[in-house]
């Protein structure tokens, strides 16, 4: 590696190195998202959904591994996408804080879906036409698979804010309780500047009223309110995460951790 | 909420651009977008189709098997509407 990124050429170690950790950022974000919706198979309230919550796990976990892939190469340590999956501890993942919220009920996992689709619709649509074309061909696939997300979390969120009392009050709770880690969906830190300025990442204040406007027409056909927006910005994609992350990477990474190099 | 409480849907696929859509099977949703989204999860998840139909089961008439033999029985001696019952002469290359 790697021609693919126009600049690779000539740029130096911490460049790379921000360009690393700037992929993990989306693949462990899509990762764990995937790995939290695959703890609905078996679980989901209909036979249908269980399949549509699977769907949409593979697809992220999909995403995840060519990321995951593509950022071992940008390392350029010998890790591939299974080493970084299985081998990292919780401070080495970059997600976003929101993917890690446990699944709660449906109307949470929905709304901690819905969220992150609507974000990933922005993040994919301009990444589609990075001056780094490895990710814009990444991104060009995802994209499609995430405008399916977006329809079918979006879809719930109307239904069941729409719906019945009890399904609005948890809706709107679940809203709630997740509302908290949305701004660090779009608050940018010196990495995504820095990919922002070379041409390869989107500049993420730019995308912010996009999606406030989608996730406001959203939620008034839902007929919920959005809450406060709050103070506190999570740090997920900085390593920093809340207590949750941890639980999750036990379970997915118990059999890599147990029975190193196993295959199967 | 259990999914018996979801109206029955048919599903129809269409497999390729220009067959027509073939009845692949019936899958519970609360209303019509959540049929299609089931429908596409369910029964396209091997590129099994580019176009759905989701009917409402409750919508379709379906003929009563207590009359088959009323409605379908009485085709069964009338060998001459197959076109193989007519021998075809040989100047005809192209039926």
């Amino acid at each position: 590696m790697s021609a693919t990124a126009p600049a690779a050429g000539e740029r130096t170690g911490p460049e790379r190195a921000a360009h690393c950790r700037y992929v993990l950022r989306l693949a462990d974000t899509s990762l764990v998202l995937g790995q939290r919706l695959a703890e609905w198979i078996g679980h989901a309230p209909a036979l249908e959904e269980d399949l549509g919550l699977a769907n949409l796990s593979l697809d992220l976990i999909g995403q995840a591994r060519l990321l995951l892939t593509y950022a071992g190469e940008l390392e350029g340590a010998g890790r591939d996408e299974d080493a970084l999956a299985f081998l990292r501890d919780a401070p080495e993942f970059m997600n976003l804080t929101l993917a890690e919220q446990p699944n709660g009920d449906f109307a949470h996992t929905i709304v901690r879906q819905w969220l992150i689709d609507t974000w990933q619709l922005e993040i994919y649509a301009t990444l589609e036409h990075s001056s780094d074309v490895r990710l814009g061909a990444i991104a060009a696939k995802a994209i499609r698979e995430t405008r399916y997300h977006q329809r079918f979390s979006s879809g719930w969120l109307v239904r069941l804010g729409d719906g019945t009392p009890e399904s609005h009050e948890r809706t709107q709770r679940a809203l709630d309780e997740l509302w908290r880690f949305t701004p660090e969906l779009f608050t940018p830190d010196e990495i995504d500047e820095h990919m922002s300025a070379v041409g390869i990442a989107p500049a993420l204040p730019q995308l912010a009223p996009r999606w406030s406007a989608r996730v406001g027409e959203d939620l008034r056909a839902a007929t919920l309110t959005p809450p406060a927006t709050p103070p506190y910005p999570w740090h997920g994609k900085r390593g920093v995460h809340s207590e949750h992350l941890g639980h999750l990477l036990a379970e997915m990474q118990h059999l890599q951790r147990t029975y190193p190099g196993a295959r199967w | 909420m259990s999914e018996n409480d979801w109206p029955l849907f048919e599903v129809f696929i269409r497999s390729r651009a220009g067959l027509e859509h073939k009845h692949a099977g019936s899958l519970h949703a609360a209303d019509a977008r959540m049929a299609i989204e089931h429908a596409r999860d369910v029964y396209t998840r091997r590129q099994e189709g580019v176009s759905l139909w989701v009917v409402r089961s409750a919508d379709i008439v379906a003929s009563d098997p207590e009359e088959a033999d009323a409605l379908f029985e009485p085709a069964r001696d009338k060998v001459y509407r197959h076109p193989t019952f007519y021998a075809i002469p040989d100047e005809v290359k192209n039926l």
